[in-house]
């Protein structure tokens, strides 16, 4: 079966294929988290060291690992749209921003509720915590600067290379901050040392899936409401079912 | 003989920003002042405790100078997109990133170098030793221009819109941490008797970095800008 | 402090509230903020369609 991959970078028919498959991911998302829930909460034993607590991580680090993964993809869809002109990649990067935003934001809110019982306090200079709020600050310069431009083109444009810039930056920023933190002998938020049982592991990939498979879903959603505020002056749109009521 | 037109262009741009800045010196007078008002607020802030201040000394000097650059930034393009020179030097046959390099040079002559030159008087009135000072110093010299050129991609992006420099600071600031950790590393680490030449090589690999890629990368952000 | 008390004495409770709550309201918040913004720009998108038709 050829899929003429082509056809579906116009935004006219990826409107509709959007459509359909937004259930698709949505369902699965919605059941694998269900499955990860369980192994982690009921399959997975109780930490020697930390306890109970340590099951934070199932939501902690799969939000983390898919908030740098989002960022990378959004970059990389704002590049083919600045290189190739391309509209639809330049909408995928907008739609992604918001989701990989929140992701950041439930990883440091996460990490904290983690720190709270292992270290005492909310909040840990901990590499890895640091250099995730620099990622949200990242996201929200993104938006704030896609949003701050009316021209739509340009918007899109000036937000892709900056996001460009960002993603060259983030291994810099990442290994600063890691110097940093070593040098004030800071703390490193890690395991028990000893290597994740297996349920663990399977519990946290899992959700990784499930993360994943929703993210797509999201973005889908808000990219078809994108197309429709750029596209409202075309034949097409106006032919639409859900807009000929 | 291509190589010295540009250097020629180089210096007719630098000389050129560096005399209209000298007829506003209040801009740059204003970003000055403003850098002392705010490092002289953090001892008001925390206390005047000289050893906890004598430790704060290099952050608080370093994060002031990152907000004053921040500042001074907005001015680096809107002059000139305002009366339509701008346009004219994108139109113009010569080399968009020379002009961009050069109005960099002339910015940071005027606002970053002065900051520079300010930092020792005030890192005396938190108590730092003249090691620390110095180190503070050689830090800025080479971290001053590449928040100047970093931000100057940050001006460009947000030319002529509303959000204006707070925009411009909430994109470029991410951006300047590794400056900000390693200038300040530097100076804790002769404070403790440490060797300092990795943080400095860092730095100075980052100006480097900073140097060659910032122009290009700026004049495309004008370009985008300007359609 | 009684929450880290209460944090100790009921550690799941503290993560299921604490975290996983937290984090599916604001996918369940994300969601219920895309299909509202669908549905007003399908409203505009009407409006526009509709004032075109009726020149």
């Amino acid at each position: 079966m050829a899929i003429n991959w082509f056809k579906y970078s116009a935004p006219t028919t990826f409107y509709g294929l959007a459509g359909k498959l937004i259930p698709w991911f949505g369902v699965s998302a919605a059941i694998l988290a269900a499955i990860a829930l369980y192994i982690g909460f009921y399959v997975a034993p109780t930490d020697a060291i930390q306890g109970e607590f340590y099951r934070i991580i199932f939501i902690h680090v799969p939000a983390s690992i898919l908030s740098m993964f989002l960022y990378l993809i959004m970059a990389g869809y704002a590049a083919l749209g600045l290189i190739f002109k391309t509209r639809l990649s330049s909408m995928m990067a907008t739609a992604i921003a918001p989701t990989g935003a929140l992701f950041a934001f439930i990883s440091l809110w996460t990490g904290a509720l983690w720190g709270k019982p292992m270290w005492g306090a909310w909040w840990m200079w901990d590499a890895r915590l640091t250099s995730e709020l620099i990622l949200l600050f990242l996201y929200l310069g993104f938006i704030a600067l896609h949003a701050s431009i009316d021209d739509p083109r340009r918007a899109d444009r000036a937000a892709a290379l900056l996001a460009i810039v960002g993603s060259v930056n983030v291994p810099i920023i990442y290994f600063s901050v890691k110097w940093w933190n070593t040098l004030h002998q800071g703390s490193t938020i890690k395991f028990s040392g000893t290597s994740m049982h297996v349920a663990m592991q399977q519990a946290m990939f899992t959700m990784l899936v499930a993360c994943w498979l929703y993210a797509i879903a999201v973005a889908l959603m808000r990219v078809r409401s994108i197309i429709l505020e750029r596209e409202r002056n075309t034949t097409w749109i106006s032919e639409l079912p859900e807009v000929k009521l | 003989m291509k190589k010295s037109s540009l250097l020629d262009l180089l210096v007719l741009v630098i000389r050129r920003d560096l005399v209209l800045a000298m007829r506003r010196r209040a801009d740059v007078l204003t970003t000055l002042i403003f850098f002392v008002m705010v490092v002289s607020l953090f001892p008001l802030g925390v206390g005047p405790e000289m050893a906890m201040l004598r430790k704060m000394a290099a952050g608080v000097l370093w994060v002031a100078a990152l907000l004053s650059s921040m500042l001074s930034l907005g001015r680096l393009f809107s002059a000139d997109y305002l009366d339509g020179t701008l346009e004219q030097m994108m139109l113009a046959p010569q080399s968009l990133s020379m002009l961009v390099l050069g109005k960099m040079v002339a910015h940071w002559m005027v606002s970053g170098l002065p900051l520079v030159l300010m930092a020792p008087v005030l890192g005396l009135q938190f108590d730092m030793s003249v090691e620390a000072l110095g180190v503070l110093i050689l830090g800025l010299l080479l971290g001053s221009p590449v928040l100047s050129m970093i931000g100057a991609i940050g001006a460009a992006l947000t030319l002529g819109l509303r959000g204006g420099g707070v925009l411009l600071s909430l994109l470029v600031l991410p951006l300047t941490i590794p400056v900000l950790i390693f200038g300040t590393g530097a100076v804790e680490a002769i404070s403790s008797g440490l060797d300092i030449t990795s943080h400095l090589s860092f730095l100075g690999a980052l100006l480097l970095l900073a140097l060659v890629f910032t122009p290009w990368v700026t004049a495309q952000a004008l370009r985008i800008s300007m359609e | 402090m009684s929450l880290d008390i209460w944090m100790r004495e009921n550690p799941l409770t503290y993560i299921w509230l604490g975290s996983y709550a937290v984090a599916f309201l604001i996918f369940a918040v994300e969601v219920a903020m895309v299909r509202h913004k669908r549905k007003i720009t399908l409203q505009q998108v009407r409006l526009l369609c509709n004032a075109g038709d009726d020149e």
